[in-house]
C-alpha cells in the first residue's frame, strides 16, 4: 500500500460523502421539473442537514443506547461501503476488505441495525417499517446475488475492482446476459433505496411508508446522519451499477495518474447526472405498488437475473 | 508449561479418553447431596474446565498437524475390544465440543436451581454423561463403540429433555424424540452393517478397506443419510426437533442444538468422506437438495413461531440445512474432480458447524436467562428487556447479528465461503446440474436473508419495544456465572468473525485428510482469499476496525461541530394518546408477510374476532403439512399392523410355547 493509492482512497471517500447529498438533490430537482413544479435548489439537502445538525435532539424516553448508536453505525457502514466500491479508481487498497458478496453483507448489517432501532421505541409504525424493510431486503438479496453471479461468469471475479479491470481489458465483449442483469439490478436498486414503485421517499402516508416509518422517532443530528446515510446508500448503489455495467471512465489499474483521476471525477459526475435524470423519469412515470405486490416485483427482478444467467450458460460464451 | 506440553505431545488421545471419565465422575460426585445446589454449581464449573481441557488438547493436536493416533482399549465384549482414533476430523469436532461446551457448562453452573423438575444432582449426572457420550461418539473407531455411545447420548438427552416430566406436552415431546432417535439409530446400524462389506469386522478400519459395489455403497449412504439426517433434523425427519429442543431446560437446549446436532454432522462426514469410497455424483445432489429444502423450510417456520425457543429450534433446522448444502456441494465437486472447490465447500460446512455451535448456544442460553427473569416463553408477553437486562441483551445482540449472517461476525464467514463455492458450480461436468445449481445459490441467499428477518423478529420482540406485560418491570439481569458463559460464547462469535484465517487453517487440516486438498491462499493475518486474492477476498478484522474507526470519527466530529443537546420526551403517539404497550406489533404480526408468501408450506387455522366483539380473542394455529401427509399415515399403518399381529397374542402361555416350538422346528429345517 503506497502513499499515492492511500490518498486516492481517501479522496474517493471524501467525494462520496460530499457528492451523495448533491445526487439526492439532483434527483429531487429533476423530478420537480418533470412534474412542472419549481425545483428546490441543488443545495437543498445540505441546508436540510445543516438545519438538523443545529436542532436539539428530542429522544423518546424509552430509547435505549442501541437507538442512539444506530445513526452512527449506519453512516459508518455506508462510508465504508463507499471506500470499497470503485467509483473513481480501481487501485483501492481498501477494496480487498470485501468483495461484492461481502458488500451485500455490509448493506444487510446496516439494514438490520436500522430495523432494530426502529423497533426500539416500540411504536406501531416503527415495527411496521422494520418488518417491511426486512421483507424487501430478503426478497432483493437473491436477485442481487444472481446479478453478481452473472458478473462472475463473465469476468471470473466477485471483487468489484477486478470486474472493472476485466471490462477494460475486454472492451469488445457485449454479452446479452448483461442486459438482463442490468434490468434486474435497476429493479433491485429502486426497491433497496426506498424509491417508487416500492416506497415513496417523499411521503409520510402511514399505510404505505417503509423507510420513513423507521425514521419517525429520530430528530436533529441523529436524523441528519440517517438521511445522509440513506443518500450515501443510493450513491453507493449507483456506483455499483456503474462499476458493473458502465465502467467507462473509471481509472483502471496501471493508468491511474492525476489526469485519469480527474477524468474519472468528470465521468462520475456525468453518469450521476444521467442516472439521476433517469431515476426521476422512472419515478414520475410509475405509480407506487401496493406492499403485497412487492414480492411479485422482486420475484420478477430475480427471474430476469436468472434468465440472464441461463442465456449466458446456454450460449456457452 | 513446556513440560506439560511435551507430556501432552503424542498422547492427546489418552488425555481425550480420560477427560470424559472425569465428566462422569463429576456427575456421580453430585449424587452425594441430591439437592445440594452449591455442590452442583462447583461441579458444573469443573465440568466447564474439563471442556476447556478437551478444547486445548484437541487444539494442540490439530495445531501440530500430527498424524492419526489409534488405541485399542481392553474394554468391551469378548473378542470385540473398543477401538478409538483421533484424526483431524474428530479433532475438529472435539474442539467444537470443548469450546462451545465450556460456555454452556459455565452458564449451566449459574442456571440450574432446585425445584425445577429433576433434582439438580441427577440433572448434573445426566448432563455430564451426555457430554461424555458425545466425546466418545467422536472418538469411536468401531461401529460397536460408536453405537453404544450414540445410544447413551440419545438416552441421557432424553432424560434431560423430560426433566419437567410432570407437564404432559414435555412427556409427549420426549417420547417423540426417543422414537425418532431410535428409528435413526436403526438406520445407522444397518448402514454399518452394509459398510462392513461381508468381512464381518465392525472396526472402521475394516470398513475403510472394504470395497463395495456402487449399489451397496449407495445403500449404505442413503441409510446413513436417513440415520444422521434424523438426528440432525433434516426435513422431512425434523418433526421431533422443534418439540424436543424447546422442552428441555435452556442449557440442555443449547447442548442439543449447539453440540448434539454436530455429532450427526460428524457422523455424516465420517461415513461419506472417510469410510465410503467411490462416491457418486447423485449423492451430492441428494444432500444438496435436502439441505436447501431444510434450510428454507426451517427459516420459513422460524419466522412464524411465537415461542422464543421454538423459533430457535426451527432456526437450527435452517442452519443444519445450510451445513448439509455445503456437504452436498462438496461431494458434487469431488465427484467432478474439482478437489479444490470440494475443499472450499467442505471448509464452509465445517466452519458453519463451529459457528452454529457458538451462536445458537448463546441464543438458547439467553432465552434461559429471559425465562428465569420473566417466567415467559411466549414472544407475545415479552418486550423491552434491553432496559431491564442490559448484559443479556447486549450479548444476545452479538449472537443475533452473528446468526443473521452479518459481517464482521462469524456467521458471515461460513456463508460467504459457501456462496463463493457456489460460484464455481458451472464447472461441474454435468450439463443439467451446472445450470440448476446456481439457483441453489439463490435459494441459499434467500434463506440467509430470511434468517436475518427471523432474528430481527426474535431480538426486536424480546428485547426492544415496550414491555408487553406489567410484570416484566421486575425482570432481573443474569447472574455472573451466566454472564460469563454468555460472554465466552459471544467472544467466540466475534473472534471467529474477525480472525477467520485461524479456523480456516484448522479446517484445512480436515480437508487435507478427507479430500487431499485444502484452501491455500489464506495465509495472511489480514485477509482471507480462499481461491485467489484478485478473485475474491474478505477481511473481518479490517471491516470491524473500519466500522469502529469511522463511527468514532463521526461521533467525535458531530460532538465537536454541533452543540449536542438532547431532550428526553415521550415517543410520538400519532395524535392518539391512549396507546398501550399491547398495541405494539406482535410476533404474529411480524410473521404476517411470510404467512402471505409461503402459504403453501403449512396449514393454518385462525379465528378472527368480529369487530363488534367486546372481548375479542385472536387465535392462530399453524401446522406442518408433513404431519397429516406423512407422519399420521405412518402412525395409522403401524397401528393397523399392530392390530393384525395382536391376534397372535392371546395371552396364554401354552400358545407362546407352541410358537417357540414351531420356530425351533422351522430353524432346524432351515439349517439342515
Amino acid at each position: 500500500m503506497n502513499g499515492v493509492s492511500f490518498i486516492r482512497q481517501s479522496a474517493e471517500v471524501v467525494v462520496a460523502i460530499g457528492v451523495a447529498p448533491f445526487f439526492a438533490g439532483w434527483i429531487a430537482q429533476c423530478r420537480a421539473w418533470m412534474q412542472n413544479r419549481s425545483a428546490p435548489p441543488l443545495l437543498q439537502p445540505y441546508w436540510m442537514l445543516e438545519k438538523l445538525f443545529h436542532k436539539d435532539a428530542a429522544l423518546a424516553a424509552e430509547a435505549s443506547p442501541l437507538f442512539r448508536a444506530t445513526p452512527y453505525v449506519l453512516f459508518g457502514t455506508m462510508v465504508l461501503a463507499a471506500a470499497i466500491i470503485p467509483s473513481l479508481v480501481t487501485d483501492l487498497p481498501f477494496a480487498r476488505v470485501a468483495d461484492s458478496i461481502a458488500l451485500i453483507g455490509l448493506f444487510a448489517t446496516a439494514r438490520v441495525f436500522q430495523s432494530l432501532a426502529a423497533m426500539d421505541v416500540g411504536t406501531a409504525f416503527g415495527t411496521l417499517g422494520a418488518r417491511r424493510e426486512m421483507m424487501i431486503g430478503f426478497l432483493a438479496e437473491p436477485a442481487l446475488l444472481m446479478v453478481l453471479f452473472n458478473a462472475f461468469l463473465l469476468f471470473g471475479s466477485t471483487a468489484l475492482p477486478s470486474l472493472v479491470d476485466g471490462y477494460a481489458a475486454h472492451r469488445a465483449i457485449v454479452d446479452p446476459s448483461v442486459i438482463f442483469a442490468a434490468v434486474a439490478f435497476l429493479m433491485v436498486l429502486l426497491a433497496e433505496n426506498a424509491r417508487i414503485p416500492i416506497d415513496n421517499p417523499a411521503t409520510h402516508l402511514e399505510l404505505t411508508m417503509i423507510h420513513e416509518a423507521m425514521l419517525l422517532e429520530y430528530s436533529a443530528r441523529h436524523l441528519a446522519l440517517m438521511e445522509w446515510a440513506s443518500s450515501l446508500k443510493l450513491f453507493n448503489y449507483a456506483c455499483i451499477g456503474f462499476a458493473l455495467f458502465v465502467p467507462w471512465g473509471i481509472a483502471t489499474h496501471g493508468q491511474d495518474g492525476g489526469l485519469a483521476t480527474l477524468l474519472a471525477i468528470g465521468a462520475l459526475v456525468g453518469k450521476l447526472a444521467i442516472a439521476g435524470a433517469a431515476l426521476s423519469l422512472i419515478e414520475s412515470f410509475s405509480a407506487k405498488l401496493r406492499i403485497f405486490r412487492a414480492p411479485e416485483y422482486l420475484a420478477t427482478a430475480f427471474l430476469i437475473a436468472v434468465l440472464g444467467l441461463l442465456v449466458h450458460l446456454l450460449l456457452g460464451a | 508449561m513446556s513440560e506439560v506440553g511435551s507430556t501432552l505431545m503424542g498422547h492427546e488421545l489418552r488425555f481425550l479418553l480420560i477427560l470424559p471419565i472425569v465428566w462422569v465422575l463429576l456427575g456421580l460426585l453430585g449424587l452425594i447431596r441430591p439437592h445440594g445446589i452449591r455442590l452442583e454449581r462447583l461441579l458444573f464449573s469443573l465440568g466447564a474446565i474439563v471442556c476447556f481441557a478437551i478444547a486445548i488438547v484437541a487444539g494442540t493436536f490439530l495445531a501440530r498437524g500430527e498424524t492419526t493416533q489409534i488405541l485399542v482399549l481392553p474394554l468391551g465384549l469378548p473378542d470385540l475390544p473398543f477401538h478409538v482414533r483421533l484424526d483431524a476430523l474428530s479433532g475438529f469436532f472435539l474442539l467444537l465440543l470443548g469450546l462451545a461446551g465450556a460456555g454452556i457448562s459455565t452458564f449451566a453452573a449459574g442456571y440450574f436451581r432446585s425445584g425445577e423438575g429433576t433434582a439438580p444432582a441427577l440433572l448434573g449426572l445426566q448432563y455430564h454423561v451426555f457430554l461424555a457420550s458425545m466425546a466418545i461418539v467422536i472418538l469411536a473407531d468401531d461401529a460397536y463403540l460408536f453405537m453404544v455411545a450414540w445410544e447413551t447420548m440419545a438416552l441421557s438427552s432424553y432424560f434431560l429433555v423430560t426433566s419437567q416430566h410432570r407437564i404432559p406436552d414435555i412427556r409427549r415431546a420426549g417420547f417423540l424424540y426417543l422414537l425418532m432417535a431410535h428409528v435413526g439409530a436403526i438406520c445407522i446400524l444397518l448402514s454399518f452393517g452394509v459398510l462392513q462389506g461381508g468381512s464381518w469386522h465392525f472396526t472402521f478400519d475394516a470398513m475403510r478397506g472394504a470395497s463395495l459395489r456402487p449399489f451397496w455403497a449407495s445403500t449404505a449412504f442413503v441409510l446413513a443419510l436417513l440415520g444422521f439426517g434424523a438426528k440432525a433434523g433434516l426435513v422431512p425427519l425434523h418433526v421431533w426437533l422443534p418439540e424436543a429442543h424447546p422442552a428441555a431446560p435452556s442449557p440442555v437446549s443449547a447442548m442439543m442444538s449447539g453440540l448434539m446436532l454436530k455429532t450427526a454432522i460428524y457422523g455424516m462426514l465420517r461415513i461419506s468422506f472417510d469410510l465410503l469410497h467411490g462416491r457418486l455424483w447423485w449423492w451430492g445432489v441428494l444432500i444438496l437438495a435436502l439441505g436447501l429444502f431444510s434450510a428454507l423450510y426451517g427459516a420459513v417456520f422460524a419466522a412464524l413461531q411465537t415461542d422464543m425457543k421454538r423459533l430457535l429450534a426451527y432456526s437450527s433446522i435452517e442452519n443444519v440445512g445450510v451445513i448439509f448444502t455445503a456437504i452436498g456441494l462438496s461431494i458434487l465437486f469431488e465427484t467432478g474432480d474439482l478437489h479444490l472447490f470440494a475443499a472450499l465447500a467442505l471448509t464452509a460446512a465445517l466452519i458453519h458447524a463451529l459457528n452454529h455451535a457458538f451462536f445458537k448456544s448463546l441464543l438458547f442460553l439467553a432465552t434461559g436467562s429471559v425465562l428465569h427473569a420473566t417466567k415467559q416463553r411466549s414472544l407475545g408477553k415479552l418486550g423491552g428487556l434491553i432496559r431491564r437486562m442490559p448484559w443479556v441483551a447486549t450479548l444476545a445482540l452479538i449472537g443475533t447479528l452473528a446468526i443473521a449472517g452479518l459481517p464482521p461476525l462469524n456467521g458471515f464467514v461460513s456463508e460467504w465461503l459457501l456462496l463463493q463455492s457456489f460460484l464455481f458450480t458451472p464447472q461441474i461436468p454435468h450439463a443439467f446440474i451446472n445450470m440448476l445449481v446456481p439457483l441453489g445459490a439463490a435459494a441459499l441467499a434467500l434463506t440467509v436473508a430470511l434468517a436475518a428477518y427471523v432474528m430481527v423478529k426474535f431480538y426486536g420482540v424480546i428485547f426492544l419495544g415496550q414491555p408487553r406485560e406489567a410484570s416484566l418491570v421486575n425482570a432481573h439481569d443474569a447472574n455472573w456465572l451466566e454472564r460469563l458463559g454468555l460472554g465466552w460464547l459471544a467472544l467466540g462469535c466475534v473472534l471467529i468473525g474477525v480472525f477467520p484465517q485461524l479456523v480456516l487453517r484448522i479446517a484445512a487440516a480436515v480437508t487435507r485428510e478427507s479430500l487431499g486438498e485444502s484452501v491455500k491462499s489464506s495465509s495472511t493475518i489480514w485477509w482471507i482469499a480462499p481461491i485467489a486474492p484478485e478473485q475474491a477476498s474478505y477481511s473481518g478484522l479490517i471491516l470491524l476496525a473500519g466500522i469502529v474507526g469511522v463511527v468514532a470519527i463521526v461521533f467525535v466530529l458531530v460532538r465537536l461541530l454541533t452543540h449536542g443537546r438532547t431532550r428526553r420526551t415521550a415517543a410520538w403517539d400519532c395524535g392518539y394518546p391512549w396507546q398501550t404497550s399491547r398495541m405494539q406489533d406482535t410476533a404474529e404480526g411480524f410473521g404476517q408477510p411470510i404467512r402471505h408468501m409461503f402459504g403453501t408450506f403449512f396449514r393454518m387455522e385462525r379465528d378472527l374476532p368480529s369487530p363488534d366483539d367486546p372481548s375479542p380473542r385472536y387465535r392462530i394455529h399453524i401446522e406442518d403439512r408433513l404431519w397429516p401427509s406423512m407422519y399420521l399415515p405412518i402412525a395409522r399403518a403401524v397401528q393397523w399392523l399392530a392390530d393384525i399381529f395382536s391376534v397372535l397374542q392371546s395371552g396364554r402361555l401354552s400358545i407362546y410355547l407352541l410358537y417357540s416350538f414351531l420356530t425351533l422346528i422351522a430353524l432346524l429345517i432351515f439349517v439342515l
